[in-house]
């Protein structure tokens, strides 16, 4: 426990030792910002939640977390260190699974600095806050898998341009996993049982059945799943590529 | 104590290191040397822990890399190739990290960074970014790190590259202090450094294994081994008094610079012939030297053959 608190701890303050960590703070929040008041009509609506403001956090993740995730391990076997990291006496699990968890922290704290969002709509209004703070759960948890699958990409390249990119575009097919764009396709040849169960894994379905306010055991057990999969694999990719 | 059996690292097809065994005891500095690309890397890695070898086995100190890779990495302190480390953090951020990685308990710690910051001279560097520092710095931080744990084994890829002449001495003399109760395993192509710190040496190419032996061995193989060296103003005069050595069995004078090399048949000394057949025939030399060998000479003859072996 102690191997994994040393990797988060270092890997979370090496954020902080760039301005990435500020830009990518201050860019979340101006478009979290701006999108619920411009795009999600947050005064037009004349209800005091914040619905316009999480509807679009699966689209703020898809371009913001491959930003954050893209680095994880590509720059550790660019610059050589994953060298140094993987032979400390420390497991592997221990390895990926601190620097997730950084990752997913910082995402966090991210998530945090919009409560001025929730200061605002209790303001004007008397919303309900166990709705907010359940979407607030289900929005970081979709965050966490978002994080783990640019985890996984990145530790398969050196380079952080086409971990990003990888890490778009399958973090888009998961987003979109239960609407036509991705379920036509399947349709095509698969039989029906797949098709369904491809749509049971949309990040949107379950990302919303939550900010609803109804914490559905399945829905986070669907996240954990997606995130634990996704850093075992990670692992694998890691071992497999780390030769060269 | 370092052990490998047959190690073996295989990439599809190509065969990076070829069965490889050794055994390194505590007290012992062994070199590896060997052309770039030869496995000496690959092998470090494989006894780090790093990579898994194809086939073959590494010990650390009793422990199997692959079977107790914790335990291994424990006793080991590792120099990875070119040295790296974590850009943005400074040194004592870095030394930090890695002594809590390594669980040094509290007051061990602050003790160790303290000894390994004064040992590397890196007092005047602690607050800067790693990214910002010379070469030269951060192969001392890498160092730094290897040593920080007071590991009683320590394996060093290329500890020395990168240094200027003040600070390869430095390190040599750091590597030489620690050198009486450790094991240690450098990898270098500066063969002088061989001399200054090894105890052993290794000769690794094409991933084999083709010499293991003291300095003094190695250089014994040389041609040169036991010839005599002299350089005189009146070369001619040299050479003609050089001639009545029976033991000499060939001269080679340096186009270069005039030097005059004589090798002796086979098991002969020569240098007292030498030296009062020159004293006989009053030949002012300016200069007169055994050799004991050539390293350089050495290692390019054993590491062409293994290439013309292959071809």
């Amino acid at each position: 426990m102690s191997a994994i608190r040393t990797v988060f701890r270092r890997e979370l303050a090496s954020y902080f030792a760039t301005p990435v960590a500020y830009v990518f703070i201050v860019i979340f929040l101006l478009l979290a910002g701006a999108l619920s008041f411009y795009l999600g009509g947050f005064y037009e609506r004349g209800q005091a939640d914040l619905q316009p403001f999480f509807s679009f956090h699966p689209w703020l993740y898809l371009f913001l977390v491959p930003a954050v995730s893209m680095r994880l391990w590509a720059e550790e076997r660019k610059s050589g260190s994953i060298e140094l990291l993987l032979t400390l006496p420390l497991t592997m699990a221990q390895a990926v699974v601190g620097k997730f968890l950084a990752a997913w922290a910082f995402i966090g704290i991210a998530l945090a600095l919009t409560f001025p969002m929730w200061i605002t709509v209790n303001y004007l209004g008397s919303p309900d806050n166990g709705v907010i703070l359940a979407s607030y759960l289900g929005s970081l948890l979709m965050a966490g898998a978002f994080l783990a699958i640019g985890a996984c990409l990145s530790a398969a390249t050196r380079n952080q341009v086409i971990a990003f990119i990888l890490t778009v575009v399958v973090c888009f097919l998961f987003l979109l996993a239960g609407y036509p764009l991705v379920l036509d396709f399947f349709r095509a040849f698969a039989p029906q049982g797949l098709v369904d169960a491809i749509a049971g894994l949309s990040f949107f379905n379950h990302f919303s059945a939550i900010s609803k306010g109804v914490i559905d055991l399945r829905d986070l057990l669907y996240f954990a799943l997606t995130i634990a999969a996704w850093l075992y694999a990670n692992a694998i990719v890691i071992d497999l590529k780390k030769a060269d | 104590m370092i052990e490998t059996s047959q190690l073996t690292k295989r990439y599809g097809d190509f065969t990076a290191v070829d069965g490889i065994s050794f055994r390194v005891e505590p007290g012992q500095v062994l070199g590896f040397l060997g052309p770039n690309g030869a496995g000496k890397s690959t092998t470090m890695k494989m006894i780090a822990g790093f990579l898994a070898p194809s086939s073959g086995s590494a010990r650390v100190c009793g422990h199997d890399v692959e079977s107790a890779p914790l335990d291994a990495k424990r006793n080991l302190g590792y120099l990875p190739e070119g040295a790296p480390s974590y850009g943005e953090m400074t040194p004592r951020g870095f030394l930090e990290f890695i002594a809590d990685a390594r669980g040094l308990a509290a007051d061990v710690r602050r003790r160790r960074i303290d000894d390994v910051i004064g040992r590397l001279q890196l007092e005047g560097v602690l607050a800067q970014p790693i990214d910002t520092l010379s070469k030269g710095f951060k192969r001392r931080v890498g160092l730094a790190q290897a040593i920080l744990h007071d590991p009683p084994v320590l394996v060093l890829d290329e500890p020395t590259d990168g240094l200027d002449p003040n600070q390869k001495h430095e390190v040599r003399t750091l590597i030489n202090a620690m050198a009486h109760d450790k094991t240690i395993v450098i990898s270098t192509h500066i063969l002088e450094e061989v001399h200054a710190v090894c105890t052993r040496a290794v000769i690794i190419a094409r991933g084999r294994l083709l010499a293991d032996a003291t300095p003094a061995e190695l250089e014994a193989r040389s041609r040169y081994h036991g010839a005599v060296s002299l350089t005189a103003s009146n070369a001619g005069a040299a050479r003609e008094a050089l001639a009545r050595v029976a033991d000499i069995e060939s001269i080679e004078i340096d186009p270069q610079d005039k030097r005059i090399t004589a090798f002796p048949r086979k098991g002969r000394l020569i240098f007292n012939a030498v030296s009062e057949a020159l004293k006989a025939q009053n030949v002012a030399v300016s200069e007169l030297q055994l050799e004991a060998g050539r390293l350089d000479e050495v290692f390019r003859s054993i590491t062409t053959a293994a290439q013309e072996a292959r071809a």
